[in-house]
């Protein structure tokens, strides 16, 4: 029934040249600068989280670095119709699909309304439990084959995740009812500070679609040519019909797991810059500057053009002014309930009296 | 109208729901040409079709993770877990999700799911298919948790929750889905949620209880009316959100107060109830609140569980004591 091999796609090598012929998207150079842009910006974005969050501005903040073309390959496969569903290191795919800077430094400086994106509307907000969030792409999914609707759930989780049950359950259904689905497992070979080699005795990660009866296959997720071509791959055979798929993204966590983590304590450094080598941003511009699309001078310009987008977004973020206190109370029920009411005005005339005091 | 139970009344209230609605659907465990273990789905897989009455893996936290995306679509889930005793695997996607889905998107995205379980004890089932866990839901905030009584009830309150805009728990007592049977007209009219309802007018006791405990709790009321101790029973109905202001009412008026339940003591949602009546009705009680619930004991397997079971002569037995006391 299935091929019990697992692919694996890689186009561009780790210095940047083309190990074969790209795929043909790959071949307008324009898409390929917007990736880059896109990865950059990521970058840049994380840089100033944590800059923010070390300056007491923001939260506990997960950075993406290093993985930034698993997040912009995959959502750059996407329609804007399609649906995210994202775990919380995502946050260059949400970028991409129109979630602002701002909107993601709301979420994680502590305000709720960071996740009422402007943008995708239906997209979901990112899943801070680790893959319990992979079953709501399946039901994503099937609303969109009951309503005949030519769209598709892309779901992102951690290799962490595949040890969970809510994985196995949703590719499971998923492949039972050929729902539109496909399930991007951004495989960073961390969870926190547990080694992919304890987390699964499996060879691969991708493997564990044969169980569930869906094709499976791995990608350098370090390569966001080869990233968007595999996954708009399955995206474009789920959409007419053939069902989901599962694709093992492999990339490497070249941060802590997040502001609050000291990947020092389980990790060395001679590791970790093995792993600098392989980066994606570097990749892509070596291989856009060996094709003379790429120059020192554009370089330079997209860093200073994403450097004040990103410095605009966290003035803005900085500037927003703060939730009324009520609002706790305010969005949990469409109608608020009598009992809650009580709690809620309890808990204003309190505050009054707190100030008054 | 029709003498029907309380399950051919859910069975009712969703076609009826389903008819009217084209976003209501049904999933879970045998729910489809199998009608469900006890029938409650039976009819509807045929009415309906494979798309809108749907067999699922057994796998009940993806049965509630699936209703949580079908729920962001639009779609109004109804998700049956065939007996409460096997929902827990569920419990972190209504704790986690379901129930913050509007709150943490500040209302872009919400979550009009409802999942039914048949709970209690009583019926002589195997190991893990009598317990009452009920106050697990209700103590989690951003979902309600509704409980029938009798065929009238479950209709009414099931298309309340089935229209409802927010997650709602529904359970469903089991002991009694065909003990009692009523006359239920199909007109569509849903009973409002978060309610409590009267379900006797009394002056000296006020009993508060739900589920299939409502039957041993009339009982008691009749048995006591015999020796002139008139009682008000409460049918707390919806646990979350409280209707705590028909119970204080109650209690105001005969200054004594029990609650049955057949959930263990300790924690139980009588724990609740009794709390807000010692913080907003002290001063109208005459005797101490009394709870006749089940132990926090393991559900015994069922040739000692009616040894647990709260009995209608414990009911009668404390409402004595209050009046006894004062």
């Amino acid at each position: 029934m299935f091929d019990l091999k697992i692919p694996f796609t890689q186009y561009l090598a780790v210095d940047g040249t083309a190990i074969k012929q790209l795929p043909e998207f790959a071949r307008d150079l324009t898409i390929l600068k917007s990736m880059y842009r896109a990865m950059l910006l990521t970058r840049l974005f994380d840089e100033k989280a944590i800059a923010l969050q070390r300056t007491g501005r923001l939260g506990t903040f997960a950075s993406s670095l290093g993985q930034e073309a698993v997040s912009i390959g995959a959502a750059s496969a996407m329609r804007l119709e399609d649906v995210l569903v994202p775990s919380f290191r995502e946050q260059g795919a949400q970028l991409w699909r129109g979630v602002t800077m701002t909107e993601i430094l709301q979420f994680w400086g502590g305000d709720e309304r960071g996740s009422d994106f402007t943008g995708p509307r239906e997209d979901f907000p990112v899943s801070i439990p680790v893959a319990s969030h992979a079953p709501h792409a399946a039901g994503v999914a099937l609303a969109f084959q009951l309503r005949k609707e030519l769209r598709v759930a892309v779901c992102i989780l951690g290799d962490g995740a595949t040890s969970k049950g809510d994985f196995y359950e949703a590719i499971n259904v998923a492949a039972a009812w050929k729902v539109p689905a496909v399930f991007i497992i951004n495989n960073n070979q961390w969870a926190i500070s547990v080694p992919r080699a304890s987390q699964t005795a499996a060879a691969t990660l991708a493997q564990k679609s044969i169980a569930a009866g869906m094709p499976g296959e791995q990608v350098d997720g370090n390569d966001v040519v080869a990233v968007h071509h595999v996954v708009s791959r399955a995206i474009e055979a789920a959409r007419h019909g053939q069902g989901p798929a599962l694709i093992e993204a492999i990339t490497y966590r070249l941060a802590d797991h997040t502001t609050a983590d000291d990947a020092h304590r389980y990790r060395n450094d001679k590791e970790v810059s093995s792993h600098w080598k392989a980066e994606p941003i570097a990749r892509l511009r070596a291989f856009l500057v060996s094709q003379e699309a790429w120059s020192k001078q554009d370089e330079e310009a997209l860093l200073s053009e994403c450097s004040a987008q990103v410095a605009a977004s966290a003035a803005a973020y900085l500037a927003v002014r703060p939730q009324a206190a009520s609002d706790m109370f305010n969005y949990l029920f469409a109608d608020m309930p009598e009992d809650l009411r009580a709690q809620m005005e309890r808990f204003l005339t309190d505050s009054q009296e707190r100030t008054d005091g | 109208m029709a003498e029907i139970t309380l399950v051919e009344a859910i069975n009712l209230a969703l076609a009826r729901a389903m008819t009217e609605d084209e976003t209501v659907l049904v999933l879970g465990e045998d729910v489809g040409l199998n009608g469900g273990v006890f029938r409650a789905t039976q009819g509807l897989f045929q009415k309906f079709g494979p798309d809108r009455v749907r067999d699922t893996p057994i796998s009940e936290g993806m049965i509630a993770g699936l209703s949580v995306g079908l729920a962001a679509q639009g779609f109004r889930p109804v998700g049956e877990i065939q007996f409460m005793g096997f929902i827990y695997p569920a419990i972190d996607q209504l704790v986690s999700h379901a129930s913050r889905m509007r709150n943490r998107t500040r209302g872009r995205l919400t979550c009009p799911i409802v999942i039914r379980a048949p709970y209690g004890g009583g019926i002589r089932a195997p190991e893990h298919h009598s317990e009452s866990m009920e106050a697990l839901f209700a103590h989690a905030p951003g979902m309600r948790v509704v409980i029938p009584s009798s065929p009238a009830s479950a209709y009414g309150l099931m298309l309340g929750a089935i229209r409802n805009p927010d997650p709602v728990v529904f359970l469903e007592p089991k002991r009694i889905y065909r003990a009692i049977k009523e006359d239920v007209a199909d007109t569509g009219e849903a009973l409002e949620l978060d309610k409590c309802r009267v379900l006797r007018m009394g002056a000296d006791v006020t009993i508060a209880t739900w589920g299939a405990m409502v039957v041993e709790t009339l009982e008691a009321a009749r048995l006591l009316s015999a020796e002139n101790i008139s009682a008000e029973v409460i049918d707390v109905s919806t646990l979350k959100p409280l209707d705590a202001a028909t119970i204080l009412q109650s209690v105001e008026k005969t200054g004594r107060c029990i609650i049955v339940h057949e959930a263990p003591l300790t924690g139980g949602f009588g724990a609740e109830v009794s709390a807000r009546i010692a913080e907003f009705g002290l001063t109208s009680l005459l005797a101490p609140i009394r709870r006749i619930t089940g132990y926090d004991t393991i559900m015994p397997l069922y040739k000692s569980e009616h040894y647990y079971m709260p009995k209608t002569s414990r009911i009668v037995a404390a409402a004595r004591e209050a009046m006894e006391f004062a």
